[in-house]
C-alpha cells in the first residue's frame, strides 16, 4: 500500500512545483529568504512548526509585507499562524509580534494559500530582518493502520515537504522534525537526509526557487493520545450578585487509530504498559484560581472520578471519563464552576462594564473542532460588544432564565479549529444600570404581596349566595 | 368546631376568648401541618446529598424517559406514541398501556416552572416529584384522619405518615414511580369520599370522582380503592347504617368515577369488563335495591310493606339467579375467571409462583418477612391494635372505613411486599389515632389532679383541649357528630346526653387516671414516639437512599464507588450504532433504552411472556445455539451483569435460575433439573455440564480466572467449576472497571460457501467439521 501512494504523490507534486516554475508570481522578484529554518514537532498530536526566516529585500523598493505559502491540503488543518521580529542588537534582542492575515492572490499556483505578514517598520532595500514564525497543524497526523487492536501501538503518517513551499527564493534551509520515539517506521529520504534519535534532519538545500515542493512522507509510533473536542460550548453567566457561572458542554473523542475488536479489561488492567497505551485514560483541565462548586457530568448523572487540585495561582481539574477512550469511542460530559465576580469583571473608564475572560478550552492538549462561546449578561444590559484578538463569527442571542420578564441578552462567537494557543483573554462590553439587579426580589415579594391580600381579601368578604 | 359557636351568642366575651384560642389553634395547626410537609420532603433528601440527584432503579428510568418524550413532543404525540426502542421486533404502544398520571403530572410541573422562565431540566423535575408528593399526602392524612377523629389525631397521623419508612422507601427524591404519586391519589380519594359520607354534599362527591380518576390515571392499585369503598358501603347497609349520604357518596363515584376511568387508555373497557371492578356494580345494585325499599317503606303501611316484600323477594330472586347464572357462566368462560395475573396471585397466594414465574420471580411480589413489617413500618406496627380500638369507641362510618381499610391492606400486604405501601398509611392513621387518643387521656388526667388548674371548671377543661386542636375525647366526639349529621343514631344520643350536663362531668373525672402513672405513660409514649422519628431517620439515610445504579462501599482507605452500570450504559449510547439492539435480561431492559439509547429486545414491562422465555432460553442454551437465536432477533450486542469480582449479589448467575424457569416454562427442552445437581444450584466443580456450557456462566466468567489465577467467585463464595474456556461465536467488546456489566458482541455469520472451508485453524476441527458437513449435506443439500 505505502509505496504506490508515495509514488504517485510524489510524481504529482514534482508535477506541481516544474508547474510552479513555469509561472513565476510577482512578489517573489523583490524579496528573497537567505537562511530558513523549519523545527517541525510530531510529539503530540498538535503538529507545531517553528520556522526562523532571515529575509533580505534584494529589490529597489522597501516593502512591509512578507508572504507564506502553504499547501491547499495543509491550510485546511492550519489553526494558527503566529510571526514575531527580533529586534535589537545583540544581545538586547526583543520580540515582537506582528500582524498576520490571510491573504488571496490571484495568480495563486494551484490553489496556494497565503499569509501576509506586515512588518512593522518597512523593509529597505538591501537590509534584512529576521523573522520567528510558528504555526500550528491539527488532524494532520493520519494513523495507519487506521485501525489497532488493543495490544497494538499507533503508528501515524505525517506528510510535508523537504522543502519550505515560499513564493521566494531561498538560498539555505534545513528542516529538523520531532518524532516522540525512536521508532520511525519509514521516512522519505530527499538527501541529505539524517536521522538521529528522536530527530530527524532534511537539508541543508542550497538555492531552491520559488515554490520548489519535495514531499515527504513519515510513518512513526506516536503514542499519545488523540483528545478531539467535537463540539465545545462555553456558557459564562454573569450574576452582578456576585457570581461568574460557566458551564461548558463537551463531546469528546480520541481521534487516533480506530479500536478494532475485542477490548479485554483483564488485559488493560493487568498490563497497563503494553494495552491500550495510546488510549486516553484521564484529561486536566486548567482553571481559573478561586474555583468553587466544580461539577462533572453527563446526561446520565454525576460522574464521580475527578479531583480537583487548587492554590492561589491556579486550579487544576483532573477528568476521568467514565470508561477509557479508545481510537474512535466517543463520550459526551459537562463540566460546571463557579468563579468569583470580582477576578473578571471591571469598569472601563466610559463607565462601561466589562468582562474579561479567557477564549478556549481549558482542557491541555486538545483540539477544538468548533468552539461556541456564550456570555450570558445579565437581564437589562445594553450595548454588548465583544473584543477578541482574532476573528470569530459573533451573534446575538436572547435567552430567558430564572424569572426572567425581558430575557437576557447573550453574545455568542463561534470558532472553528482551536487549538490551546487560543486561550488567551477576550472582553464583553456592555452597559448595565444596578437597579435592574432589584427587579427580581422586587417582582418577587410584590407577587407574594398580592398573594397575601388575595387571601386577605378571601378571608374577609363572603362569596356566598345564601344568607 | 361546632361546641364552642353554639356557646358564643350566650356569652359575648366567652365568645371573643374562644375565637382568639381557636385562631390561635388554627394558625398553630397550619403550621405544624407546614412543617410536616417540609419535613416529608427533606427527610427524602438524603439520596440527593448522599449521592446525587438522579432516578432511582429501574421502573423510575421508564417514567423519565416517558416524562421527557412528553415534554420534548407534546401530549398528543404522548397518546399516539408506538415505542419501537423496545421488545424489539414487537415495540410497545407505550401511549395506551402506561399509567399516564405521573408522567403528566411531572410534565405538567415542568411545563408550568418553564413558562414562568424557571429553567429546571427534566430530570430534577422527576427526581423531587416524589417528595413533593409525598407532602401532599401527609396533608391528605391529615385531612382524613380529622374526618375521622379530629384535628389532634389528623396531625399526628400526618405527622407518622411524612416520615414512616415503608413509603419513604417508594418515594425518595430520585425514586420517580407510579406508587409516589399514587399513594397521595389513594388517601385523598378516601378523604373525599369520607368527606361526602360525613356532609352528603354533591359537590365532595363530584370531587371524589375526579380524584379517582387522578388515581386510575396513576397506579394498577386504583382497584383497591374501588372494592375497599363498595365493600364499606356494603358493610354500612348490613350494620344499618343506610342513609342518603351514603348514597351520594357512593351512587356519583360508581358512575362519574367509572366512565372517567374508561377514558384512560391503558383501562379502557377494562373498567366495565374485568372482574375487579364487579363487586362495585353489585354494590351499586344493592345500594339502589336498599334506597328503593327504604322509600318504599316510607310511603307504604307497614302491613303493605310485608306484602310487597314477599312479592318482590320471591320475584326477584328468580330474576337475580337467572342474571347470576348467566355472569357466571360468562367469567368462568374466561381462563383467569376475568382476573388479571396479579390480582389472583393477590386472592390466590400461590397463585404467582404455579402459573406465573414471571410475576413470581420479581423479589417485590414475594411475601413480605416479620422483620420487615418492623422494618418498614417500626412501632406503628404495635399502636395499630390500639387505633383499632380507639375507631370503634364510638364507631362512626369514617372510623369503620378506617377499620375496614386496615383490616384489608394487612391482608395484601401480607402476600406482597409492595403493598406495605397501601398498608402504610391505614397504619399511620389509626396509629395517629390511637397516639392522640392516649395522650389526650393522660393529659387530661394530669391536667385534673395537678393542684394549681384544679380549681378550673370541667368545662373549661374540655374547651381548652377542644380548641388547641389537640385532642378531642370522645363524648366531644358525638356531640359534633351529631351537629354535623343528623342521623337517626347519633340523635338518639343527643337526646340521651343533653339534660345530662353533669353527668358528662362526673364521668369525666371517673375516666382520670392516677397522676403519676400518667406522667410515666406520657413519658413512654413520648419515649416510642422518639424511636419512631430514630428509626425513620435512619431508614431514609442508609437503608432507602442509595439510587441502586451506583453503589458505594466504605473500606479503611474511605468510600469506594461503583458507578459500573452507568459505565457501561455510556459505553453502549456513544460507542454503537444508533440502532443496534441489545439483549440483557429483562431487568436492565429500562435502563438501557433511557441512559444507553439502545433498543432492547425485552424490558420491566413484563407484557408478552414468550419473548422473555425466549430470552430466558438463549441464556441458558449453549453457546451456538443462543447465538442462533439472538441472531434470529437482530440482537448485536449481549449485556450481562456480573457481581463475582467485587460481590455484588443481585447479578445475572444469581437470577439465572428464574431465566431457566421462565425460558423452560414456554420451550421444554430447558429442563431445571439440568441446572441443578441433587437440586442444588450450584457453579463449582460440582455444576452439572448443562450448567457449565450455558451462555450465561460463560458469558459471566469468561477470562474470569486471569484476574486473580483461582477464579473465586466473591458472591457464591467458591471456585467456579470451568475456568479456562474460549468464546466462539461471541466476543468481548468492553467490561466496565469493576466487571460489573460486560458486554459481548455478536460475531458476524460466517459465509456459507458450498465445497469451500473456512481457513483452517488446526487440521483436526477441520476435518471434523468437513465430515459432519458433508454428513449434513447429504440430507439436506440446500444446507
Amino acid at each position: 500500500m505505502e509505496a504506490p501512494i508515495r509514488a504517485t504523490e510524489f510524481l504529482r507534486f514534482t508535477l506541481l512545483s516544474l508547474l510552479f516554475f513555469v509561472c513565476r508570481s510577482s512578489p517573489s522578484q523583490d524579496l528573497l529568504i537567505s537562511n530558513a529554518e523549519r523545527r517541525i514537532d510530531l510529539t503530540s498530536h498538535i503538529v507545531k512548526v517553528y520556522l526562523t526566516l532571515k529575509v533580505e529585500n534584494a529589490g529597489s523598493t522597501p516593502t512591509s509585507e512578507i508572504l507564506l505559502a502553504f499547501p491547499p491540503t495543509q491550510v485546511d488543518h492550519l489553526a494558527t499562524v503566529e510571526a514575531l521580529v527580533t529586534k535589537g542588537k545583540r544581545k538586547k534582542t526583543t520580540l515582537a509580534r506582528l500582524d498576520v492575515k490571510p491573504t488571496e492572490l490571484p495568480d495563486a499556483p494551484n490553489g496556494t494559500k497565503y499569509f501576509t505578514i506586515y512588518l512593522s517598520n518597512p523593509l529597505n532595500s538591501g537590509e534584512s530582518t529576521t523573522l520567528e514564525v510558528l504555526y500550528l497543524f491539527t488532524h494532520s497526523l493520519e494513523p495507519f493502520p487506521a485501525e489497532i487492536g488493543q495490544s497494538e501501538s499507533q503508528l501515524v503518517y505525517y506528510r510535508d515537504s523537504a522543502l519550505i513551499l515560499s513564493p521566494y527564493h531561498i538560498k539555505q534551509q534545513t528542516t529538523f522534525l520531532k518524532t516522540p520515539s525512536t521508532k520511525v517506521e519509514s521516512f522519505t529520504s530527499v538527501e541529505p537526509t539524517n536521522r538521529a534519535g528522536t530527530e530527524m534532519k532534511y537539508g541543508p538545500y542550497e538555492d531552491r526557487p520559488p515554490y520548489s515542493f519535495s514531499p515527504i512522507l513519515i510513518h512513526f509510533e506516536n503514542n499519545s493520545p488523540f483528545p478531539v473536542v467535537e463540539e465545545l460550548v462555553r456558557e459564562v453567566e454573569i450574576s452582578h450578585w456576585g457570581n461568574l457561572q460557566v458551564t461548558e458542554q463537551y463531546t469528546l473523542v480520541h481521534g487516533g487509530a480506530r479500536h478494532k475488536g475485542v477490548f479485554s479489561r483483564v488485559d488493560y488492567q493487568s498490563r497497563p504498559n503494553l494495552n491500550g497505551v495510546s488510549s486516553l485514560r484521564y484529561l486536566l483541565a486548567r482553571l481559573p484560581p478561586r474555583v468553587h462548586s466544580v461539577y462533572y457530568r453527563d446526561e446520565i448523572g454525576n460522574i464521580s472520578s475527578s479531583h480537583l487540585r487548587t492554590d492561589s495561582r491556579k486550579s487544576e481539574l483532573e477528568i476521568e471519563p467514565r470508561y477509557p477512550l479508545f481510537g474512535g469511542w466517543k463520550a459526551t460530559f459537562v463540566i460546571g464552576y463557579g468563579l468569583p465576580l470580582q477576578d473578571f469583571l471591571f469598569e472601563s473608564s466610559d463607565d462601561r462594564r466589562y468582562l474579561n475572560f479567557t477564549f478556549g478550552c481549558p482542557l491541555l492538549d486538545t483540539v477544538v473542532d468548533k468552539l461556541t462561546v456564550k456570555v450570558v449578561l445579565p437581564e437589562g444590559s445594553k450595548d454588548p460588544s465583544a473584543v477578541v484578538p482574532f476573528t470569530v463569527e459573533q451573534h446575538l442571542e436572547t435567552k430567558y432564565s430564572y424569572l426572567d420578564v425581558v430575557g437576557r441578552t447573550v453574545v455568542v462567537m463561534e470558532k472553528k479549529n482551536l487549538v490551546p494557543v487560543h486561550n488567551s483573554p477576550f472582553q464583553v462590553y456592555y452597559t448595565f444600570k444596578p437597579i435592574f439587579m432589584l427587579a427580581e426580589p422586587l417582582m418577587l415579594a410584590s407577587a407574594f404581596f398580592l398573594f397575601f391580600v388575595a387571601c386577605l381579601a378571601y378571608l374577609h368578604i363572603d362569596l356566598s349566595i345564601r344568607k | 368546631m361546632a361546641a364552642p359557636e353554639s356557646s358564643a351568642a350566650a356569652v359575648p366575651t366567652l365568645y371573643t376568648n374562644n375565637a382568639l384560642r381557636n385562631a390561635f389553634g388554627g394558625v398553630l395547626a397550619f403550621f405544624i401541618l407546614l412543617l410536616i410537609g417540609v419535613m416529608a420532603f427533606s427527610i427524602r433528601l438524603f439520596s440527593v446529598i448522599k449521592y446525587e440527584s438522579v432516578i432511582h432503579e429501574f421502573d423510575p428510568y421508564f417514567n423519565y424517559r416517558v416524562t421527557q418524550f412528553l415534554a420534548k413532543n407534546g401530549i398528543y404525540e404522548f397518546w399516539n406514541w408506538f415505542d419501537d426502542r423496545t421488545w424489539y421486533p414487537l415495540g410497545r404502544v407505550i401511549g395506551g398501556t402506561v399509567y399516564p398520571g405521573l408522567t403528566l403530572t411531572a410534565g405538567t410541573i415542568w411545563w408550568l416552572l418553564n413558562s414562568l422562565n424557571i429553567p429546571l431540566s427534566v430530570e430534577t423535575v422527576c427526581v423531587f416529584t416524589a417528595p413533593i408528593f409525598s407532602a401532599f399526602a401527609s396533608w391528605a392524612t391529615y385531612l382524613l384522619t380529622k374526618e375521622v377523629k379530629g384535628t389532634g389525631a389528623g396531625l399526628t397521623a400526618a405527622a407518622l405518615l411524612a416520615m414512616v419508612p415503608s413509603y419513604i422507601s417508594r418515594s425518595v427524591a430520585g425514586s420517580y414511580d407510579n406508587e409516589a404519586v399514587a399513594i397521595f391519589a389513594l388517601i385523598f380519594t378516601f378523604y373525599l369520599y369520607i368527606k361526602t359520607l360525613n356532609t352528603g354534599s354533591l359537590f365532595y362527591a363530584t370531587l371524589n370522582s375526579i380524584a379517582y380518576f387522578y388515581m386510575v390515571c396513576s397506579w394498577g392499585g386504583y382497584t383497591f380503592i374501588i372494592n375497599l369503598i363498595p365493600m364499606h358501603v356494603l358493610l354500612c347497609i348490613v350494620t344499618g347504617r343506610f342513609s342518603s349520604r351514603l348514597y351520594i357518596a357512593y351512587a356519583p363515584l360508581v358512575v362519574l368515577g367509572t366512565l372517567l376511568a374508561a377514558l384512560v387508555p391503558v383501562v379502557g373497557f377494562n373498567a366495565v369488563m374485568t372482574s375487579e371492578h364487579f363487586a362495585s356494580f353489585l354494590v351499586f345494585i344493592i345500594l339502589h335495591v336498599v334506597a328503593f325499599v327504604y322509600y318504599i317503606k316510607g310511603i307504604l303501611t307497614p302491613k303493605m310493606f310485608k306484602v310487597a316484600v314477599t312479592l318482590v323477594v320471591s320475584v326477584g330472586l328468580a330474576v337475580c339467579c337467572a342474571v347470576i347464572a348467566v355472569l357466571v357462566a360468562l367469567v368462568a368462560s374466561s381462563p383467569t375467571k376475568g382476573w388479571s395475573g396479579r390480582s389472583l396471585s393477590l386472592l390466590d397466594p400461590t397463585y404467582a409462583s404455579k402459573y406465573i414465574p414471571i410475576i413470581a420471580s420479581v423479589s417485590e411480589h414475594q411475601p413480605p418477612t416479620w422483620p420487615s413489617y418492623f422494618m418498614d413500618i417500626n412501632v406503628l406496627a404495635f399502636l395499630v391494635p390500639a387505633g383499632i380500638i380507639a375507631c370503634f369507641s364510638p364507631l362512626s362510618d369514617a372510623s369503620s372505613f378506617v377499620v375496614l381499610y386496615i383490616a384489608t391492606s394487612v391482608y395484601f400486604s401480607g402476600v406482597m411486599v409492595r403493598l406495605m405501601l397501601v398498608f402504610a398509611p391505614a397504619a399511620c392513621i389509626t396509629s395517629g389515632i390511637a397516639l392522640s387518643q392516649a395522650f389526650d387521656v393522660f393529659t387530661r388526667s394530669i391536667k385534673f389532679q395537678l393542684p394549681g388548674i384544679a380549681s378550673n371548671t370541667e368545662v373549661d377543661a374540655a374547651e381548652t383541649s377542644s380548641s388547641t386542636a389537640e385532642a378531642q375525647n370522645d363524648v366531644e366526639k358525638s356531640e359534633e357528630t351529631s351537629k354535623n349529621r343528623p342521623s337517626k343514631k347519633s340523635k338518639k344520643k343527643e337526646k340521651e346526653e343533653k339534660p345530662l350536663p353533669k353527668a358528662k362531668a362526673e364521668k369525666k373525672r371517673l375516666l382520670a387516671l392516677p397522676l403519676d402513672s400518667s406522667v410515666i405513660s406520657l413519658l413512654l409514649l413520648i419515649l416510642l414516639g422518639a424511636l419512631y422519628v430514630v428509626h425513620c431517620v435512619w431508614a431514609a439515610a442508609e437503608a432507602y437512599s442509595a439510587p441502586s445504579i451506583v453503589l458505594t462501599s466504605r473500606s479503611h482507605d474511605g468510600l469506594h464507588v461503583f458507578d459500573d452500570f452507568r459505565e457501561a450504559y455510556a459505553w453502549l449510547r456513544h460507542n454503537t450504532d444508533v440502532d443496534d439492539k441489545v439483549a440483557s435480561w429483562w431487568d436492565y431492559g429500562y435502563q438501557t433504552t433511557a441512559m444507553a439509547n439502545r433498543t432492547v429486545i425485552v424490558d420491566n414491562n413484563t407484557w408478552n411472556n414468550t419473548h422473555i422465555a425466549t430470552v430466558g432460553t438463549a441464556m441458558s442454551s449453549p453457546e451456538k445455539a443462543a447465538w442462533e437465536i439472538f441472531h434470529s432477533l437482530d440482537v448485536k450486542y449481549v449485556l450481562v451483569v456480573f457481581g463475582g469480582l467485587v460481590g455484588y449479589p443481585s447479578d445475572d448467575i444469581n437470577k439465572f435460575l428464574w431465566m431457566v424457569r421462565i425460558g423452560g416454562g414456554v420451550f421444554p427442552h430447558i429442563k431445571e433439573p439440568d441446572y441443578l445437581r441433587d437440586g442444588q444450584y450450584r457453579i463449582d466443580s460440582q455444576a452439572t455440564p448443562t450448567m457449565l456450557n450455558c451462555l450465561m456462566y460463560k458469558l459471566s466468567y469468561y477470562r474470569f480466572v486471569e484476574t486473580d489465577g483461582k477464579a473465586f467467585d466473591r458472591v457464591r463464595q467458591t471456585e467456579i467449576g470451568k475456568k479456562y474456556f474460549k468464546l466462539t461465536h461471541f466476543e468481548e467488546v468492553f467490561t466496565t472497571h469493576h466487571w460489573m456489566v460486560r458486554i459481548y458482541k455478536l460475531k458476524p455469520p460466517k459465509n456459507r460457501i458450498r465445497g469451500k472451508t473456512k481457513k483452517p485453524k488446526t487440521k483436526t476441527s477441520t476435518t471434523s467439521s468437513r465430515a459432519k458437513r458433508s454428513g449434513t449435506g447429504k440430507k439436506n443439500p440446500w444446507h
